[in-house]
């Protein structure tokens, strides 16, 4: 049987991100088209301001979350407890300004720490008690939010704090900080999956763990180190969180978090099947899904039909990278083609 | 012996945690002796147990359904407008509901089944999409006055000195309609079939495909009735009634036995789920406890069940 | 005499996939009672030829005939319903649900609108009475062994009335009494007058149960004849397409290195595990290939994952030069320079989205730790030896390993072991379900990884290829080693008497 070498492999930078990109390069056009000032950006105060710069600086949070969720489910995992770690660390960084006069650098390290710990917790829960991910993770969600409420007893702390507040309003190269904490995330993740074996060894326990369990792969190690990296990419959007407020909202900080962050994942072309992972795709998934919502907030329609819109943006994206309409797109190409 | 139990039925260990949390209750508090207290968990949570009944049939055919809270207040809030601005009669209109979120969940189903694409991410979308439309229709809550319609929500049925409200009628009468479904139908054990192993019920020449769809609509007319609830409950539609429903609703099936993976579970075991979840309201409700208290609580009910699970299954092995 | 009308006549099949054409213009028949074995390696066709009968596939061209009427299925239950059913070798039933329940999903009794669970146990009862099964049927499906399980599934397939049965390579996870005990099944349901297709790797097998055999090769059809009408030898060159034989000769190797008598470099002493294999002693010493030799369900899996710390042993211990060795995981054994090609390379080998390179430097690669990654030159220089050395049938190396044959991503797997350069290497059943000509390369690599001075354990249900490529036997019957044999007496016939009294030939006769 003779057999012409498949390209059904997806390679690294190839196919999956074509779509994300153009969806994203789509949204941006209509805006530039249709929105007025959509791609003016002013400088006041060593500072670059318009919608572009918007859509980078709230959509921050996002990518981070979307950060650690990628590499979540590239182990055939989820987080669904990011959210309730993002109001546990603003809660944690909240308290510890307010009730101890904490030093914004302690108070820093301290936050990120709780929130590794919540990483750790449920990736001991998975890897440890051979838990199912979406079960383990779910019991932080329905307790976090209670344990954040614990911290700040309730009330939204608000606090005043110039370092803590430059997380998220101060800026640098003209752009916000926040933008400069996702950049060096993403490249510090990167760099850690390409320069090290982390990035082999993950994609390998998700496609197929016992297999790469029985080649020696430490698959304990993989499954802590992932949920502990998600959990600290969730402190990380925390602080951003709390630092846009100046306070601790335990209800509503991160709402949605966690959908939004496996959303993004999922557009960037990582399968909820585990594998290989593209982190680049999920930064660009982030960027689609807080481009919508701005787009829908900067134009005529109102703010309420958002979800609506949104609803509809995932459902298209699942629809273009099912297999069904792969292989469709793939039969209209070649049909002009070879015989 | 107990293992060979527990693994037998989940629904044994569920209603054992069950019968001990009462029973530890009540010496703390003499009050839940009293019918009422315990007639009481009914009627609070019947819009959760009706939707957890629908997601339960969802979740045992190995898929999952996160837009059964969205539904709710989409339910709620369309019923709002067709009674009190429509004027339509209070049966039409909860039929026209109904019909309406069957019809949304036989949408994701067919989407789920025809584009093979993963349930988590087809019913996320109709979450938004009915959050999204029910805020279309109204963003505010809109209060139902009809008489009929509130007439029906404030009914008992008298049955000696206990009063059973009509919402707690319909509670009992969802869950047993799941539970036959579950057992007595083809459809039923397809459900278990598919979630026990996808491929061979497939290979098997089951009817998987329609199967899919049948039970998306099975959950979506659970949500959708579990919203007229809501609405008569509180004489009123919200579009974001139900916002973090839908993970109450999954834990309170997980709590009742049935397996998040598929192909292990039953309707019962979910209804003894809710019941905890109740109690455990009631109990901080009692301890004068700050709510959030009660959040922790169900995390480690939840952790604390999924530990049992995990180790009779895995002494099994 | 006119020739009766076969049960099943399929003439001038046509499939193609993109880029493969995987039937080409096939004839096929099979008589009602009568049992045809359908043979070919992997590729042949023959699983494409059975799809397109049962459904799965719609053929490009040909005909279907069954009982002279043309038959076209649009389903696997189409097919069913119309009397052609296919048993698959991972038994395609739901292990959560009962037996009883398998036996009749879809089409479970009725009354009133709603299931008859009382007439459905008996039904279910009467089903697997009829195949002499005893078994409890209220009880999950997923409590019974395998060889139970495809029982429930052929008397499945027989209670919707299956006039043609396929039974797709039933015999792999079967040990010998079970293997006997489906063929008295056959040969009764063949008496009944119901056509089997029995599709299969073991020769043995094909000339004890088959009446007339089928040969596909590369998509086309080589011929038909009947079973007594073809010598094993002519069989293997058809399948082939070859003349000469490519099975090696080494015996006379292995003779040389039994007189080098080299001392054990690892010792394991009562080394056990409950339920898995009671506790042995075994010894492993450089340049030997020891064969594991037993019926399957003997235990040899489960000792070859006790010494790879794939399963944790409860008693005994272990020592490596001496020093004591603790082998709690796979890791612990890696440390200690051991290599495992697993039994079933598909879940427990392949890492399947990865390419071909990522599959073969991986356990070099875990074997370093995260932190020193090789560089990708490295891995590219890696990657390409061992595809030339061993003739890795792949485009590039990057290639998807899932897009490989069974035997080349067999190859790859061994690879990855060799890759990490180990002292002992253990093939669990590394030639099954592959291919003739990559069965000989995989049995010649063994015998030349022991010249080179390795240490290679290799686990084996065929009794030839243990026998040819070992210097020394461990024999293992009911989850015990009961045996050792050396040099002369490593044949067939030495190892089937050992397992079969149950003793070593210097023993006292156990019960």
């Amino acid at each position: 049987m003779s057999r012409q070498p498949e390209t059904k492999q997806k390679q690294r930078g190839g196919i999956p991100l074509f779509w994300p990109l153009a969806a994203l390069a789509l949204l941006l056009l209509y805006n530039a088209v249709f929105t007025q000032d959509f791609l003016t950006l002013t400088i006041r105060n060593g500072q670059l301001y318009g919608s572009l710069v918007d859509i980078l600086n709230r959509g921050a949070p996002i990518m981070l979350v979307a950060i650690g969720m990628t590499l979540v489910i590239s182990t055939r995992g989820v987080d669904l407890s990011v959210g309730a770690v993002i109001a546990i660390s603003g809660a944690i960084a909240a308290w510890l300004i307010v009730a101890h006069d904490t030093p914004p650098a302690l108070v820093i390290l301290l936050t990120l720490l709780g929130a590794a710990l919540c990483g750790i917790w449920n990736g001991a829960l998975v890897a440890f008690l051979d838990i199912q991910p979406i079960v383990a993770t779910l019991i932080l969600m329905v307790a976090g939010r209670g344990i954040a409420q614990l911290i700040t007893q309730g009330q939204i702390l608000t606090f005043r704090d110039p370092v803590i507040n430059f997380i998220a309003g101060g800026s640098l190269f003209y752009l916000p900080f926040s933008v400069t904490i996702v950049v060096v995330t993403l490249a510090l993740t990167a760099v850690l999956m390409r320069w090290t074996a982390l990035g082999l060894f993950i994609e390998s326990v998700g496609a197929n763990e016992p297999a790469a369990r029985l080649a020696g792969v430490n698959t304990t190690f993989v499954k802590v180190f992932v949920y502990t990296f998600c959990g600290i990419c969730a402190g990380i959007a925390g602080l951003i969180a709390v630092s846009n407020i100046s306070g601790a909202d335990s209800n509503n900080a991160g709402l949605n978090a966690e959908l939004d962050g496996i959303l993004a994942t999922v557009i960037g072309g990582t399968s909820l099947n585990g594998g290989r992972f593209f982190l680049v795709g999920s930064i660009v998934g982030a960027l689609i899904i807080q481009t919508l919502t701005t787009t829908i907030l900067s134009s005529d329609v109102p703010p309420h039909y958002t979800l609506v819109v949104k609803s509809v943006v995932v459902l298209a994206v699942c629809l273009l990278q099912s297999d069904a309409m792969q292989a469709s797109i793939r039969r209209l190409a070649t049909k002009g083609g070879a015989a | 012996m107990i293992r060979r139990l527990l693994l037998r039925s989940p629904v044994v260990a569920t209603l054992g945690v069950f019968v001990l949390l009462y029973a530890v209750s009540a010496i703390r508090y003499p009050a839940f002796t009293r019918p009422n207290v315990f007639l009481n968990l009914f009627s609070d949570h019947a819009a959760l147990g009706i939707a957890a009944v629908g997601i339960t049939l969802v979740i045992i055919s190995g898929g999952i359904d996160l837009s059964v809270g969205a539904m709710i207040g989409f339910t709620s809030v369309v019923l709002a407008v067709l009674i009190e601005q429509n004027h339509l009669h209070p049966m039409l209109a909860v039929l026209v509901v109904l019909l309406i979120g069957t019809a949304l969940g036989t949408g994701m189903g067919w989407i789920i089944r025809t584009f093979a694409l993963p349930p988590f991410l087809v019913t996320l979308a109709g979450m938004f999409f009915a959050r999204g439309m029910g805020l279309v229709v109204s963003l505010k809550s809109l209060s139902i006055t009809d008489e009929r319609f509130t007439a029906f929500g404030a009914w008992e049925a008298s049955i000696g000195s206990l009063r059973i409200p009509s919402v707690s009628l319909v509670f009992l009468a969802v869950v047993a309609l799941g539970a036959w479904l579950g057992r007595y139908t083809r459809f039923g054990r397809n459900v278990y079939a598919i979630g026990g192993s996808e491929d061979s019920a497939v290979l098997m020449g089951l009817p998987v495909g329609a199967t899919k769809i049948r039970v998306y609509a099975f959950s979506a007319f659970c949500s959708a009735l579990a919203g007229v609830i809501f609405a008569l409950k509180g004489s009123s539609g919200y579009a974001h009634a139900g916002a973090g429903l839908e993970m109450d609703a999954i834990a309170a099936t997980v709590v009742g036995g049935t397996l998040l993976s598929g192909g292990v579970g039953a309707v019962p075991g979910t209804l003894i789920g809710v019941l905890i979840f109740g109690v455990i309201q009631t109990l901080v409700l009692f301890e004068n406890l700050n709510s959030w208290w009660g959040r922790i609580a169900i995390g480690l009910l939840l952790l604390m069940f999924v530990l049992v699970q995990r180790i009779v299954t895995r002494r099994a092995a | 005499m006119p020739e009766p009308t076969p049960l099943l006549k399929m003439t001038g099949i046509q499939k193609r996939f993109p880029g493969v054409v995987a039937l080409n213009n096939v004839d096929f028949r099979v008589n009602a009672g009568e049992i045809h074995a359908l043979m070919g390696q992997n590729g042949a066709g023959k699983s494409t030829l059975i799809k397109v009968l049962t459904g799965v596939h719609t053929r490009d061209a040909g005909e279907i005939l069954v009982d002279g009427k043309p038959f076209s299925a649009r389903s696997p239950g189409h097919a069913q319903e119309l009397g052609v059913s296919t048993v698959y070798q991972e038994v395609n039933l739901i292990p959560s649900l009962s037996v009883a329940e398998n036996l009749f999903l879809g089409r479970q009794p009725l009354r009133l609108g709603q299931l008859d669970w009382g007439t459905l146990t008996k039904r279910a009862e009467t089903a697997v009475q009829r195949l002499d099964l005893n078994i409890d049927v209220s009880r999950r499906l997923s409590t019974y062994p395998i060889a139970i399980q495809q029982m429930v599934a052929i008397a499945r397939a027989l209670d919707v009335s299956a006039r043609l049965l396929i039974l797709d390579e039933p015999t792999s996870s079967l040990d010998a009494a079970e293997v006997s005990r489906l063929f008295t099944l056959m040969r009764r349901l063949k008496a009944d007058g119901i056509g089997i297709i029995f599709i299969t790797h073991f020769l043995g097998q094909v000339y004890e149960i088959s009446d007339r055999i089928t040969v596909l090769r590369n998509g086309g059809l080589v011929g038909e004849w009947p079973t007594a009408d073809l010598p094993p030898m002519r069989l293997v060159e058809q399948m082939l397409g070859l003349d000469a034989s490519q099975l090696p000769e080494h015996k006379q190797k292995t003779q040389r290195l039994i007189e080098e008598r080299r001392k054990p470099f690892f010792r394991a002493a009562g080394l056990g595990r409950k339920g898995a294999v009671e506790p042995f002693d075994l010894e492993v010493r450089e340049g030997e290939v020891l064969g594991l030799a037993g019926l399957l369900g003997s235990g040899r899996t489960e000792v070859a994952r006790l010494l790879f710390g794939a399963d944790r042993a409860d008693s005994g211990t272990c020592e490596v030069d001496g020093r004591s060795l603790r082998l709690a995981s796979p890791r612990d054994a890696i440390r200690a320079r051991f290599a495992f090609c697993p039994e079933d390379r598909k879940t427990e080998g392949l890492i399947p989205q990865l390419s071909v390179r990522e599959n073969i430097v991986l356990a070099l690669q875990a074997a370093r730790g995260w932190y020193r990654r090789l560089s990708r030159k490295h891995q590219n220089e890696l990657a390409d030896r061992f595809i030339h050395s061993m003739q890795i049938a792949t485009p590039d190396a990057e290639q998807a390993v899932n897009n490989l044959s069974g035997g080349n991503q067999q190859k790859v797997i061994v690879a990855r072991w060799l890759a990490s350069d180990p002292r002992l290497l253990i093939l669990d059943e590394p030639t099954r379900g592959i291919d003739v000509g990559s069965k000989a390369e995989i049995q010649r690599l063994a015998m030349e990884l022991a010249e080179a001075g390795k240490a290679v354990l290799l686990i084996s249900s065929e009794l030839e290829e243990i026998s040819r490529c070992s210097t020394r036997v461990a024999v293992l019957r009911d989850r015990k080693m009961i045996a050792e044999l050396d040099g002369g007496e490593v044949s067939e016939q030495e190892i089937m008497q050992t397992i079969a009294s149950g003793h070593g030939s210097g023993d006292e006769p156990t019960a």
